[in-house]
């Protein structure tokens, strides 16, 4: 492999805080040989090829932490190609996989059967998590020391709760040992019982069972409780309401280390959006009010969210084409986590450097993995963007193979124009 | 290309009754003014139309219903309409078949209009989105059950004159009832005051933010009142402890004489049916010719769903 030269560029490295224009080189093992204003035109041999990217912006590739993949038993909805694939377009260069497949990911074996196939099939990097428990059913705990072993970077039951506070407890208190990180999915089972969008006015209107906010905020509380107690590595995977920023803001002045994450969707979107039971809406955690999206926003400007997710669980049209009530959950969105989230930089709710900082380093400081960073000798995995460039969301052109996306025809700023996976151009728009 | 957009525009066209909430006053106004024509036919001894001779209804009931369903017939078959109830516990919809298969399916047979209750608030809405009928909602899931509002305005109007300037109170599980939501948002645009009154427990979140003022105490919550309307407490829906018991249900918010005493002497007692006797309603006072308008709700629930029929029905505007 050649060196490659990337200057001219917009470089914005959160990790170690840097935006300035440079360059970017990258040697022949695909690493990272420099990077910063010192690599420019003039201190570079004037023999070698160099890409002038013309001032858009370079940041690290985008770690994103909570990805449905489909593999294996839903291969119809998603598989690790197609995957790859929407990530890539989107500057997503490593993804945290959820086990809820089909068998759920829980033992060693199934991490084989994973990693062989993200590695076969996909381009970007793969980061496994495992359950929490057997089969998610929230009894009995996986192998967290074995799978760890094997490659897991983290423990969650995905889409569900551990409901019975023994067996987080217990947890929580094995997990300690093994170092391992746990992430929990903050919804309280009866509570939100049937519950199908944020308990409010817009439910009452659409006779629409809510899951109130009390729901997630209870588990918070609960598992913030056991912390105290039983020390781990402990990320709540997402949160949605402006009481369960309070609390999390609470814990952390008392000195509690855990991190937390948000979906871009609940910081771009609010119950409202629902409008004639958009089932593609239909999202968990819910969508909440217009004033419990601008504080969960607020907290990724003030650092009391640390991390950005798409959320991305590409649901097939069949499952999408029914009563609100019968509709599957969630929403494809991988491919459009980094334009979405730039909204709220033009827009001049967040801090461009504390965006990135949520899609980058952030996440992968809190998974132990070496990305997310433009440090030498780092993998270069990299995403390049227009950050103006206007553009519309068309369900068409979506390349995961669902095409669930919550915000289509909207209107955004910012594209993606090439993406580099360990130093290979694994993507370039047209 | 010009073929799709020419089946667009003509979707377009279709009427439907989805909720009170699409409406608006002039239409309502035609629907109420349309129905009073209907209810001296209905007395009539020659009772039948031929407004929707050549039109075919389908009934598509997703929940049990008496007399929603037989009202509905009964209007279609009066206006001369060929009407289906379609069974659906012998149906494919039992066999896994999607709510918008079974629409594709009907619709391939060209009905002119689909009667459907379903189970899950909205499903009306996606039907009509998908069919080339007019669809009309005969209750979906806590959300709208426009024709019991308008037969209800119907009745006020037919005893009291008017509902503009009426005092009318909403009792019981208004957390799980259609009839109140569509109520609330009819009685308000026709001018009419309204107070829910419930336990804590049986109000949805913010419904205030629809026009009404909560009373948690029935008494306050009846004073001054020309207008009762008990809602029945809805035992099937009821998927966790709501209330501690239907003693003490009744006690509080079941209507009795004591409690009616707070509404005007000449206050009407209306309820949509079917009655839990001694639950929400004292068993009396069900029966009391001179307060109860119950079994006239009935009966002008044909004349209004025969309006609704011919007003929305396609190719009858």
């Amino acid at each position: 492999m050649k060196e490659i030269y990337l200057i001219n560029a917009r470089i914005i490295d959160p990790k170690n805080n840097i935006d300035e224009i440079g360059g970017l080189i990258i040697d022949s093992n695909g690493a990272i040989k420099a990077s910063g204003k010192k690599v420019a035109n003039g201190n570079l041999p004037s023999s070698v090829n160099k890409i002038d990217l013309k001032k858009q912006v370079l940041i690290p590739g985008i770690v994103d932490m909570r990805v449905f993949v489909g593999e294996p038993g839903y291969e119809y909805k998603e598989n690790f190609r197609t995957l790859s694939n929407a990530a890539l377009s989107g500057g997503v260069t490593s993804v945290v996989s959820m086990p809820n497949t089909n068998p759920v990911i829980d033992n060693v074996s199934m991490v084989d059967f994973l990693k062989r196939r993200g590695r076969d099939k996909s381009k970007i990097n793969i980061f496994p998590a495992a359950s929490l428990t057997k089969n998610t059913e929230g009894k009995q705990m996986t192998e967290f020391g074995l799978l760890k072993r094997k490659g897991i970077v983290a423990f969650t039951d995905g889409i569900k709760t551990v409901q019975n506070p023994e067996v987080m407890s217990r947890i929580m208190n094995f997990a300690s040992q093994s170092e391992s990180l746990i992430m929990q999915h903050a919804e309280d089972n009866v509570l939100s019982n049937g519950g199908l969008i944020n308990d409010g006015e817009i439910s009452t209107r659409l006779g629409l069972k809510g899951i109130p906010f009390l729901a997630e905020k209870i588990i918070v509380e609960r598992d913030l409780s056991f912390l105290e107690e039983y020390f781990c590595r402990y990320h709540i995977s997402q949160i949605s309401s402006k009481k369960t920023v309070s609390v999390i803001k609470k814990a952390k002045k008392e000195g509690k280390i855990f991190s937390t994450g948000v979906s871009i969707n609940n910081l771009s979107l609010n119950e409202n959006d629902i409008g004639d039971f958009k089932t593609f809406l239909k999202l968990s955690p819910p969508l909440r009010t217009e004033s419990d999206r601008r504080a969960l926003v607020e907290s990724v400007n003030d650092g009391t969210i640390d991390v950005i997710v798409s959320d991305h669980k590409p649901e097939d049209e069949e499952s999408k084409r029914l009563t609100f009530a019968q509709a599957a959950t969630g929403a494809s969105g991988v491919e459009t986590l980094l334009p979405l989230a730039l909204e709220l930089f033009h827009n001049k709710s967040i801090k461009l450097n504390k965006l990135i900082a949520a899609l980058t380093c952030n996440p992968a400081k809190i998974l132990d993995i070496n990305k997310g960073t433009l440090n030498k000798g780092a993998d270069a995995d990299l995403c390049i963007f227009d950050i103006n460039k206007p553009w519309i969301v068309n369900k068409e052109n979506i390349k995961s193979k669902s095409k669930n996306t919550p915000i289509e025809d909207r209107k955004l700023q910012g594209q993606v124009l090439k993406t580099f996976v360990k130093g290979e151009l694994v993507y370039e728009r047209n | 290309m010009a073929i799709i957009k020419k089946l667009k525009a003509i979707k377009k066209e279709q009427n439907h009754l989805l909720g009170i909430q699409d409406l608006s006053f002039s239409q309502i106004s035609e629907i109420l003014k349309q129905a009073k024509t209907f209810i001296t036919l209905n007395k009539s001894n020659s009772k039948k139309l031929d407004i929707l001779r050549g039109k075919t209804q389908i009934n598509l009931f997703f929940e049990p219903s008496t007399r929603t369903q037989s009202s509905f017939e009964l209007a279609g078959k009066r206006l001369g309409a060929d009407v289906m109830s379609m069974n659906i516990v012998n149906s494919a919809i039992k066999k896994g078949e999607t709510l918008i298969d079974t629409a594709m399916t009907l619709n391939a047979m060209h009905p002119d209009i689909i009667v459907i209750r379903h189970q899950d608030s909205g499903a009306p809405n996606l039907l009509s989105q998908k069919v080339n009928c007019s669809v009309i909602n005969a209750g979906d899931g806590r959300r709208e059950h426009p024709t019991q509002a308008l037969l209800d305005a119907l009745t006020i109007i037919n005893r009291k004159g008017k509902v503009e300037g009426l005092k009318i109170a909403i009792c019981g599980d208004i957390l799980h009832s259609r009839v109140a939501r569509s109520n609330i948002y009819l009685m308000n645009m026709l001018g009419a005051e309204v107070n829910v009154v419930a336990p804590k427990t049986l109000l949805p979140h913010s419904i205030e933010r629809l026009g009404v003022k909560v009373f948690t105490d029935m008494k306050k919550g009846l004073d001054n009142c020309d207008i009762v309307m008990m809602l029945r407490l809805q035992n099937e829906r009821m998927q966790g402890s709501f209330l501690p018991s239907a003693r003490e249900y009744y006690e509080f918010y079941g209507l009795t004489p004591d409690k009616l005493k707070m509404a005007k002497k000449d206050a009407l007692i209306m309820h949509p049916g079917p009655m839990n006797r001694g639950v929400e309603i004292d068993t009396n006072l069900a029966d009391d010719i001179n307060r109860s308008v119950i079994r006239e709700q009935v009966e002008l629930g044909v004349a209004i769903r025969m309006a609704c029929l011919k007003i929305f029905c396609k190719g009858n505007q």
